[in-house]
């Protein structure tokens, strides 16, 4: 699989991210360059194999049911950059 | 073993403008797990606070905070699954669908896209008696919701609460077997209701708590046989999803116009675009989201933050043997042990608190004539006043009184309903009521002759005339039933006239 121009625009505007169209070339490549190590881990045969999610044998941590935060609005909203009336303000978002 | 008795209702055929033509329907809905705290963060899913007050940060992505997963959600979900009879995956795990929205500060959902917690189940839809649809679900897996927008309050602006962003939702995915608009719209019924019944969901649709996409297409009659005989979807037509409707009225005639339009289009020679559309209620539409296309990649990965969820059998096993009694086991006892008809059975089951309410007032009572009040006198008021079970004023207890006075012969059918109102309007004991204000029914024979001989004598014209027409009897009755302020007994009244009169 190759990344063309195209793709590789595509990718960044998915992801939000702005490219110059003249940064797109280098951008493809390196797309390609860790896809072409992918292609290489994927000759190795799993056939049968448990992927592995951790080295050490976990459990996922489960917490009860129990409301034990949130209620702190202020501190919530304290970062953005437009809040009013205890909402985040944004630009207008038109459907 | 219930799902044999029942035929498959025939699908609804739209007469096109040159063939006939049929839906194939398949529903995704969303509903809210009824928890304390969201799935992955400690903060409250209580509806209606303070916006952004029931926010933790890991709810508003705040770098460095991890989801630790709440497991009484994950039992709501495995509880979910065994009520619709569903394989329970003891593993399965978390992703990640990645796309941009105010509302959705991660930059991403976790959700369950390879590995739902549950799989294979399905749901019987009764369309009448004796005829029902088995839908199959194909999943119901976990996710995140997102937040809430409001886009009225200022021109310029949209304003984000964060509130809902987190909570935990179970989307259920059932297969293509909904075979029309009015199957769509009982199917969630049904689906809410053994929600209700489990206590997975309080079914909430106007906050949102469920709501549904729809996904709708057309083919020719025939054509859906043969997908069922091959599971090949080449043979059905291309789709389009219908997007958050959260009532079963809009549900039904957005089905309608989605596939009136499809046809349209078949018919005048062009394809329909698998797309993603939005009703309109007000203008009777649906139109395309066209904004939502590009973003419908949603490069899903296994989320780096939570290891697969693993749950033991056992634990499955506990969740299964706490399983409350279900619509349809609960609807088929009521037509065994109360002697109901299919339709008032389905009437007292439809929810779970009209059936508890109507097995305390049928305990050790006559089924039936309990049946007829619950649904005729008790139900009828509270939907007069728009309120609902729970806001009842008159309790179990004070109708099963009621029902126990008519019963014993003590109160006629008449004051019965007066008896009621009293009830639903001033509240007390009825047998105390019925005492205090005298209200008992007269079956003393000797005081309903002596007030059916008064009338006689009172009367010597209508008793010449009611000799020639023996109709005029019921005069005598109302006057003895007027004189008695109704309290005797109507059949004891009417015997008693005739044998006076002679008739």
């Amino acid at each position: 699989m190759s990344i063309d121009l195209k793709t590789a625009a595509h990718v960044a505007k998915l992801a939000r991210i702005k490219v110059e169209d003249e940064a797109l070339p280098a951008l493809a490549q390196e797309f390609n360059t860790i896809l072409g190590f992918i292609e290489q881990l994927n000759e190795v045969d799993v056939e049968g194999v448990e992927p592995m999610v951790s080295v050490t044998p976990m459990r996922l941590k489960r917490r009860q049911d129990v409301v034990a935060d949130g209620d702190y609005q202020d501190r919530i909203l304290s970062n953005a950059p437009d809040a009013r009336e205890g909402f985040f303000a944004v630009p207008k978002v038109v459907e | 073993m219930l799902d044999l008795t029942f035929e498959a209702p025939k699908p609804k055929v739209i007469a096109g403008a040159q063939h006939d033509w049929e839906l194939v329907i398949g529903l995704e809905v969303h509903a809210q797990v009824s928890s304390n705290a969201k799935l992955f963060s400690g903060a409250s899913t209580r509806f209606g606070a303070e916006p952004n007050s029931n926010v933790a940060f890991v709810d508003a992505a705040m770098p460095g905070m991890l989801p630790v997963i709440n497991e009484y959600c994950v039992a709501q979900a495995v509880r979910t699954g065994l009520g619709l009879k569903a394989a329970i995956n003891l593993k399965s795990a978390f992703d990640r669908k990645n796309y941009f929205y105010p509302d959705l500060p991660q930059g991403y959902q976790i959700s369950q896209l390879y590995h739902p917690i549950v799989g294979e189940g399905e749901v019987l839809v009764e369309m009448g008696p004796g005829v029902g649809r088995v839908v199959r679900i194909e999943r119901i897996h976990l996710e995140q919701d997102a937040g809430k927008s409001i886009h009225d309050m200022d021109p310029n602006m949209s304003f984000v609460d964060l509130n809902r962003t987190g909570v935990a939702l179970m989307e259920i995915v059932s297969r293509p077997d909904i075979r029309g608009s009015e199957e769509a719209a009982a199917y969630v019924v049904k689906l809410r209701q053994i929600l209700r019944y489990l206590g997975t969901c309080d079914g909430n649709m106007q906050n949102g708590n469920l709501r549904a996409d729809v996904n709708v297409s057309i083919c020719r009659p025939g054509d859906y046989e043969r997908y069922w005989q091959t599971q090949d979807f080449a043979h059905l037509g291309t789709r389009c999803e219908i997007k958050n409707m959260n009532s079963m009225r809009f549900i039904q005639a957005a089905i309608e116009v989605e596939a009136r339009r499809q046809i349209a289009i078949v018919e005048g020679g062009g394809s329909v675009d698998q797309e993603t559309r939005l009703y309109d209620p007000d203008k009777a539409e649906t139109r395309s989201m066209r904004s939502k296309e590009e973003a419908h990649d949603y490069r899903y990965f296994p989320c780096p933050d939570l290891l697969p969820l693993e749950i033991e059998q056992g634990w499955v096993d506990d969740i299964a043997d706490s399983l409350p009694e279900l619509p349809d086991a609960k609807k088929t006892r009521f037509m065994g042990d109360f002697g109901l008809t299919d339709y008032d059975a389905s009437v007292l089951t439809a929810d779970v608190d009209s059936a508890a309410y109507f097995e305390a007032v049928a305990q050790g009572r006559d089924g039936k004539l309990a049946a007829n009040w619950v649904i005729n006198e008790l139900f009828g008021r509270l939907k007069k006043e728009y309120h609902t079970m729970s806001e009842s004023p008159v309790s179990a207890d004070q109708l099963g009184g009621i029902v126990d006075l008519i019963t014993r012969g003590d109160i006629s059918g008449k004051i019965a309903k007066e008896l009621f109102e009293i009830v639903y309007t001033q509240g007390g004991d009825p047998a105390r009521i019925v005492d205090e204000r005298g209200m008992k029914q007269v079956t003393d024979t000797g005081a309903i002759e002596a007030a059916v001989d008064q009338i006689i004598a009172d009367n010597p014209a209508q008793v010449e005339k009611v000799q020639v027409n023996p109709k005029l009897a019921g005069w005598f009755v109302g006057q003895v039933m007027k004189a008695t302020g109704g309290k005797a007994n109507p059949k004891a009244v009417n015997q008693i006239v005739a044998k006076k009169l002679a008739l």
